[in-house]
């Protein structure tokens, strides 16, 4: 092993393809889709599930073939390769990104704590027939970040072998695609005990057209506006026995196994949605530069700092965060791609990506004065989606208490 | 294929750094600061660690091959054990690194053998750096005219480390007629050639650096690195600055490092002051930024040897310039954390933010 920053050429071809869906599919869209919220992004939905649809299918196929993942010489690619996509696409348009046709956060749960059987029941659909979206609905009015205070209940009924959920779920992105307006599933977590805190907490595959399932408020919202944040109430909703996702050992009432599986998606998600951030964040990057260019600024590399104007120098800086955002964002997706655990860089890039999207795109629209305010450009929109990044899959304190634990070896009860 | 893990060799080389570090160097570290000087045992023992003969190729008198990554992986480490003690320790590569990037085979079979095959510390050193507010790598004031076949350099420099013990220096200058600039080998006691006074700094004061005067230096046309081609001026200040991005991350880290256990240990309101969010975040950004530094720096280091002669100004200006600010908020925050006894030198903390705050001014200072 050496250090390397070499990005293989097929992804970086791969990253191209991308790069045109997003010029030529997704940016034409933007800005009518960020005034009218809740229209769906046809163009790219349609352009994504023909790929992803593709390999899906080759994906369940392997794990048919008996294999859990083939067997490959020294690291794989698969997260440097999502990170990438994340990245490339997000420059289009952040919102439409959202709205991939995919398993998503729902997949990452059932590959990370699902039975190989699982996997294929509940993956197939995305294998076939028309697009679909899969889910993840956590987060509840009066748990947020708090994940292990969640109140909506999964209580088992032997006589129909079902459980049966109840309770009230918000923020869940695509929650809306996934149950109403596809055959898709979301993974609910639930507690089958609530004093029993973490260990409590499950993992349930909810699919669409559950009866008692009822998508509630879709969020109108600052950004991302093409992507639906729904509300779902679970009332008496009832899924077979079989749909609490996991082996034995995850689904036994003690222990945190399920728990740590959530935690274990984020390992895996953090990563892209830091390179989400990144994505956004160069849009804005590229466009202000190729701006000022046209008004004559340049900027130079190496020159001395007292010939620099503030300008230039607000410049060199964004341009350096971000660059060092998407280091430690590379670095974690490929320590996953290593079989190393990456939760600590994982959560050092979404705090670092967070935070340089949220400044960078800021700086955009003030350094375009009244023109980078205005809505003619998509910079001011720009702003409004880099924003969700600090704050979703983890907000950039949430992750930098993680940050924080993790470097001074504290648990969750010394650093609260 | 993407990776961050260094080979093996470059972490037994890393790990024998920190030994010697932690050990000899971080135990002198605060009394060579207060005495202006390191014990030259001390240095001996960095020059002994054989990092510069080791990337010097067998042709030229070395046992290694080059390599920017391995450098940067070394100078971190040296500069986490003390910063003036790894400029010290590096500055032969201040010439080898140039002369072997841009010098004429002449110069290369002449200068990198004495260096490689050296047993005590040799004194090779730079002078690059002139003394004002506003420092222009491309607007330089010392002079070299051409006449006939050679050259006179005139002009002041500063900053220049072990002057009075160099035996060689390589000063830069720009060319009275084209404005370029290239560097020149100028040899101990060459006529014209003053140093003048040893020079008070805020940090780094373990390294002694002298203003250098040169009224009228006459020098042969051979003397010009890279003789009639001239000097890879650019590639070299690409080389430098990443030499200097990694130091910063040395001191950065160290400063981390030691704020992190302190505030672990530093009792107050009945529990270590780092179970606290205001002390635990400022840590956690500490950690952040150290690594966000190292990997600035790695990548600049990569593209070096990876696109050897391509142009890496930019990746360079800014592995430096984010390593360099990364390192004043570490430090920084490193004697915010210790609070009272932070600011008190028996800490080393105060220090390294003394020696971080110079790396906006360093150029030219150490090479990779």
């Amino acid at each position: 092993m050496a250090i390397s920053f070499k990005i293989p050429e097929r992804l970086l071809q791969e990253r191209e393809m991308l790069k045109g869906i997003a010029e030529g599919i997704m940016r034409p869209e933007s800005r009518y889709l960020d005034e009218h919220e809740h229209e769906r992004p046809h163009a790219f939905i349609k352009a994504m599930w023909y790929v992803l649809r593709e390999e899906q299918a080759k994906a369940l196929q392997r794990l048919t073939n008996g294999g859990e993942k083939p067997k490959r010489e020294g690291a794989g690619i698969a997260n440097l390769r999502l990170v990438l996509l994340a990245e490339q696409l997000s420059w289009g348009d952040v919102g439409q990104y959202l709205c991939m046709p995919a398993p998503l956060l729902a997949g990452s749960a059932i590959e990370a704590v699902g039975t190989p059987e699982q996997k294929l029941r509940f993956l197939k659909r995305f294998a076939e027939g028309e697009p679909k979206w899969g889910a993840m609905a956590m987060t509840e009015p009066g748990a947020g970040s708090d994940t292990s205070a969640i109140q909506t209940t999964a209580t088992f009924d032997p006589e129909t072998n079902e459980w049966i959920l109840n309770g009230e779920k918000i923020f869940c992105t695509n929650g809306k695609l996934a149950l109403e307006e596809s055959d898709g599933i979301v993974v609910v977590w639930a507690t089958v005990d609530r004093s029993a805190g973490r260990a409590g907490m499950k993992p349930f595959v909810v699919e669409a057209g559950t009866p008692g399932v009822k998508i509630g408020k879709v969020e109108i919202k600052h950004g991302i506006r093409a992507s639906d944040t729904a509300a779902i109430v679970l009332d008496n909703a009832r899924v077979p026995a079989d749909h609490l996702l996991g082996s034995a050992e995850v689904v036994r009432r003690e222990g945190t196994a399920g728990f740590k599986g959530a935690m274990a998606t984020f390992d895996a998600s953090r990563p892209m949605v830091a390179a989400s951030a990144i994505g956004v964040g160069r849009a804005a990057l590229e466009f202000l530069k190729e701006k000022l260019a046209e008004n004559g600024i340049q900027i130079p590399y190496g020159a001395p700092y007292h010939s620099l104007s503030a300008v230039q120098r607000d410049v060199i800086e964004m341009e350096m965060q971000l660059k060092a955002a998407w280091l430690l964002t590379l670095r974690a997706a490929s320590m996953l791609d290593h079989g190393l655990h990456n939760s600590l860089e994982a959560s050092m890039a979404k705090v670092k990506a967070g935070k340089v999207v949220t400044q960078v795109t800021q700086k955009a629209v003030e350094l375009l004065g009244t023109l980078g305010y205005s809505r003619e450009w998509l910079v001011e929109k720009w702003m409004r989606d880099g924003k969700i990044n600090d704050i979703y899959e983890g907000t950039g304190q949430i992750n930098l208490l993680i940050v924080a634990r993790r470097i001074l070896n504290y648990t969750s009860r010394e650093l609260q | 294929m993407l990776s961050f893990t260094p080979t093996d060799e470059q972490q037994m080389l890393m790990d024998a750094i920190t030994k010697l570090a932690a050990a000899d160097v971080r135990a002198h570290a605060h009394d060579a600061d207060e005495e202006d000087a390191f014990p030259p045992e001390i240095l001996q023992k960095g020059w002994e660690l054989g990092i510069l003969p080791a990337s010097i190729p067998e042709a030229y008198g070395g046992f290694g091959e080059y390599s920017a990554l391995t450098n940067v992986l070394a100078a971190e480490t040296l500069a986490w054990g003390d910063l003036a003690w790894a400029m010290a320790v590096m500055l032969p590569a201040t010439v080898a690194n140039p002369v072997y990037l841009s010098g004429t085979e002449e110069q290369k079979q002449r200068i990198l053998p004495q260096i490689a095959a050296a047993e005590t510390l040799p004194y090779f050193s730079t002078a690059l750096l002139e003394a004002g507010i506003s420092f222009d790598t491309h607007a330089l004031r010392t002079i070299a005219k051409r006449e006939g076949d050679h050259y006179t350099i005139s002009g002041e420099k500063c900053y220049v480390p072990f002057a009075p013990e160099a035996q060689m220096l390589l000063v830069y200058a720009q060319d009275s007629e084209t404005g370029k600039v290239d560097g020149y080998l100028i040899e101990r006691g060459a006529e014209g050639l003053m140093v003048t006074q040893r020079e008070k700094l805020m940090g780094i004061r373990a390294l002694p650096t002298y203003r250098v005067q040169l009224n009228n230096v006459r020098l042969s046309a051979e003397s010009r690195l890279g003789g009639e081609a001239g000097t890879r001026y650019e590639r070299i200040l690409s080389h430098s600055r990443t030499a200097l991005a990694a130091l910063a991350v040395g001191v950065a880290r160290a400063a981390y490092e030691y704020a992190r256990d302190y505030a672990k240990t530093r009792v107050q309101f009945g529990v270590p002051i780092a179970q606290k969010q205001s002390i635990a975040f400022m840590l956690a950004e500490m950690a952040i930024e150290v690594d966000a530094a190292r990997m600035m720096t790695w990548e600049a280091a990569w593209q070096l040897d990876n696109d050897p002669s391509g142009d890496h100004t930019a990746e360079s200006y800014m592995a430096k310039e984010y390593a360099a600010k990364a390192a004043l908020f570490v430090t920084d925050c490193a004697v915010q954390t210790l609070g009272g006894h932070g600011y008190i030198r028996e800490h080393p903390v105060e220090r390294w933010l003394r020696n971080a705050r110079g790396f906006t001014a360093f150029e030219g200072l150490a090479s990779i």
